[in-house]
């Protein structure tokens, strides 16, 4: 607001200097103006936020050589939210937590306890502005809702928000990439020689299991997944033109290789969706009518094991279980996607949840089946277990036992366990099954396995080998599938 | 007057009590120090007395399995004190220099409460947990044995609840859940599944 300031001081100043200036000058402020917007707008860092109701993002500011947000506006679209500032000190109320926070200093108050930020809290002209590094762990305590940040992208996600997305390559004529969203998206579609670029920017997008798709095609070789500065980018990378449709109610985006008969069959009315206009001109996107997509009942909940402060087992000084569970629980997504099983990721980031959520999360998706991943530097092969039931839990009428809420589905567990290690057989992996005392398995009320997942020999480091984890995942992903129809007649 | 050499003597005296006083008080501090250190490690089971036979039910980390191992330690009388002892012939175990499944140094059982009716409460020390190594089966292969252990010595146990210092805790290291009260039944079950 400065600048507007000085703009508009800048043309009373040159009043008196004389008339036939005047018009010249009039128009002064607004070329300013929108030089230093375009300026702005080119390089400015924003935060994306995104929320169970709304997505929005803010600029970012650097002082001191850290990036900080205003903390007013993360929060203030999200719930009743106040603020007030009393000299140094900056109060923040959010429904009933009340946040306290100090001008210049990194010790705050949320909820009477002590908090403490990477550095230190800014009061500027009233705004309070928190480092960013410090959001999830203070977002986590003001809103009492699981947070994810990705810091390097500056994506921040509130609450299970995140969409997933599966690619496959249909090998018809003309050949078709057909990518599935859990969640209706409407990314800016642009195409450049060689590539089709999708940028999303308000959709809460996560990461496939690899950043890299390949399809093992000329024509469409690859899909390649990044993010930054808040917005989330997909582009699929072709040696000939490519058209992209949506359908299923913006859930479906489907990539065609441009040829002249299929130029012909679809129209070629722009996208609305789509600002960036196409650079290509023989790149038309066009609505589609909805696709006959075969009705998914079978719905599978994957659980990345431990995240955020509970790294789980360090597997080796930089190899932290937590990043194992979510590389191999974005790879089994994948493969689950690829063969008809919708699928919701509980964790999808460096987010921690607790056990019990992780189980509440489930039991709300009412899914067929409930996988939990995790990692072991002991021993060979995978592991695969089914709930040790405690004693005690004695249901009450309708209300089941929150801690042996298992019961019923446990011969559905044991049957999606021996599924999974009849397949790991065929493929000469070395498998074992048990029960075990490993929450959040026996509060699942849906078929829940936890499968451990070994390193192939005696060398740690394999245990992130590519084709290692790819084939452990799709034996997984096989294995459910010989037995989806009986897990859902079970259901 | 007292002649010079009984003085002489009477302060050669002195001296030489003062100076064993302190002798005295040095060698008390040294043996406090190593009864301290002695505390952090298991109390093995009574070397006399009678001796009786127990069954222990000894994880071995490699191949990832319970192995039954028979043994002969001289128990006391009291059923309590009697768990007490079984268990810590396990850990001493899991203590020795050739471990089969290695426990953290400093891991101790601090008492067994048996609690009417079938309620036992397995009470280890912080190091115990703390010093754990992370992971679903070293977890499962500690929690199986001493519960199998304490199934197979100690009659009409129903249900088993570990606790940490006193209190629950609701992993053991990470995945083992401590949160709730293990059934007997399901662990022999599961130590079967292990053998």
């Amino acid at each position: 607001m400065k600048g507007f300031g000085l703009l508009f001081a800048s043309q009373s100043a040159a009043r008196p200097a004389g008339r036939r200036k005047l018009p010249r000058l009039r128009f002064l402020p607004l070329v300013l103006l929108a030089l230093i917007l375009a300026a702005g707008s080119a390089d400015e860092k924003r935060i994306a936020i995104y929320g169970a109701s709304t997505n929005y993002s803010l600029p970012v500011v650097d002082r001191n050589g850290h990036e900080y947000v205003g903390l007013l506006e993360i929060v203030e679209p999200l719930g009743t939210v106040n603020a007030r500032t009393d000299g140094l000190h900056w109060r923040l109320r959010y429904n009933d937590v009340e946040a306290d926070f100090t001008n210049g200093q990194t010790r705050a108050k949320i909820h009477g306890k002590d908090f403490d930020l990477s550095s230190t809290f800014l009061l500027e002209g009233g705004r309070g502005l928190v480092p960013i590094p410090s959001l999830y762990a203070l977002l986590t305590k003001i809103l009492s809702v699981p947070v994810s940040l990705n810091e390097a992208s500056r994506r921040l996600f509130i609450g299970n928000v995140a969409t997933h997305f599966t690619a496959q390559l249909n090998r018809t004529t003309p050949l078709r990439l057909v990518m599935n969203f859990t969640a209706p998206v409407n990314p800016t579609i642009a195409t450049e020689p060689g590539k089709l670029r999708m940028v999303f920017h308000r959709e809460p997008i996560v990461p496939p299991g690899s950043p890299t798709l390949t399809f093992d095609d000329k024509v469409i070789p690859s899909a390649t997944y990044f993010e930054n500065n808040g917005t989330a980018e997909i582009d699929v990378n072709s040696s000939a033109p490519l058209m992209a449709s949506f359908s299923n109610d913006g859930h479906t985006i489907t990539i065609a290789a441009a040829t002249s008969q299929s130029n012909a069959a679809l129209p070629g009315t722009p996208l609305p969706p789509s600002p960036a206009a196409p650079a290509n001109p023989a790149a038309v996107i066009a609505p589609v009518p909805t696709t006959q997509l075969a009705p998914r009942h079978f719905f599978a909940v994957l659980d990345a094991s431990h995240g955020g402060d509970e790294p789980g087992v360090a597997l080796a000084p930089d190899l932290l279980e937590k990043d194992v569970t979510l590389s191999l629980t974005r790879r089994l997504r994948q493969e689950l996607e690829s063969r008809g099983i919708s699928t919701l990721l509980l964790r999808d980031t460096d987010g921690g949840l607790t056990l019990d959520q992780r189980a509440i999360f489930s039991n709300t998706a009412h899914p067929v089946i409930y996988i939990a991943m995790h990692a072991a530097a002991d021993g060979k092969g995978v592991r695969l277990y089914t709930a040790l039931l405690p004693a005690g839990g004695e249901n009450n009428g309708p209300f089941v036992a929150w801690d042996t809420a298992q019961t019923l589905f446990l011969p559905a567990s044991q049957l999606a366990a021996q599924g999974v290690a009849a397949e790991l057989q065929r493929r000469q992996i070395q498998v074992r099954t048990l029960s075990a005392p490993l929450r959040p398995l026996n509060n699942v009320t849906a078929a829940a396995i936890a499968v451990e997942v070994a390193p192939p020999n005696t060398a740690v480091k394999d245990l992130v080998l590519p084709g290692y984890q790819q084939n452990v995942v799709s034996a997984l992903a096989n294995g459910i599938v010989s037995v989806r129809d009986r897990l859902g007649a079970a259901r | 007057m007292i002649p010079r050499h009984l003085i002489f003597a009477g302060g050669v005296m002195l001296l030489a009590v003062f100076s064993l006083g302190i002798y005295a008080g040095r060698m008390r501090g040294r043996v406090t120090q190593a009864e301290t250190r002695s505390d952090s490690r298991p109390v093995a089971p009574p070397a006399s007395g009678p001796t009786e036979p127990v069954t222990l039910y000894v994880a071995y980390d490699e191949p990832g399995t319970l192995r039954v191992q028979r043994s002969a330690i001289a128990l006391p009388s009291a059923r309590q004190q009697r768990a007490e002892e079984v268990l810590r012939a396990l850990l001493e175990i899991y203590l020795s220099k050739n471990s089969p499944h290695p426990l953290a140094r400093g891991a101790d059982l601090r008492a067994v409460y048996l609690v009417t009716p079938g309620i036992a409460v397995i009470d280890v020390n912080a190091a115990f947990a703390n010093g754990h190594r992370s992971g679903v089966l070293e977890e499962e292969l500690t929690v199986a044995s001493m519960i199998q252990t304490l199934n197979a010595n100690i009659p009409d146990i129903l249900r088993v609840k570990i606790l940490v210092e006193g209190r629950e805790r609701e992993t053991l290291a990470g995945h083992a859940d401590l949160s709730d009260f293990y059934d007997a039944a399901a662990v022999s079950q599961l130590a079967g599944q292990l053998q």
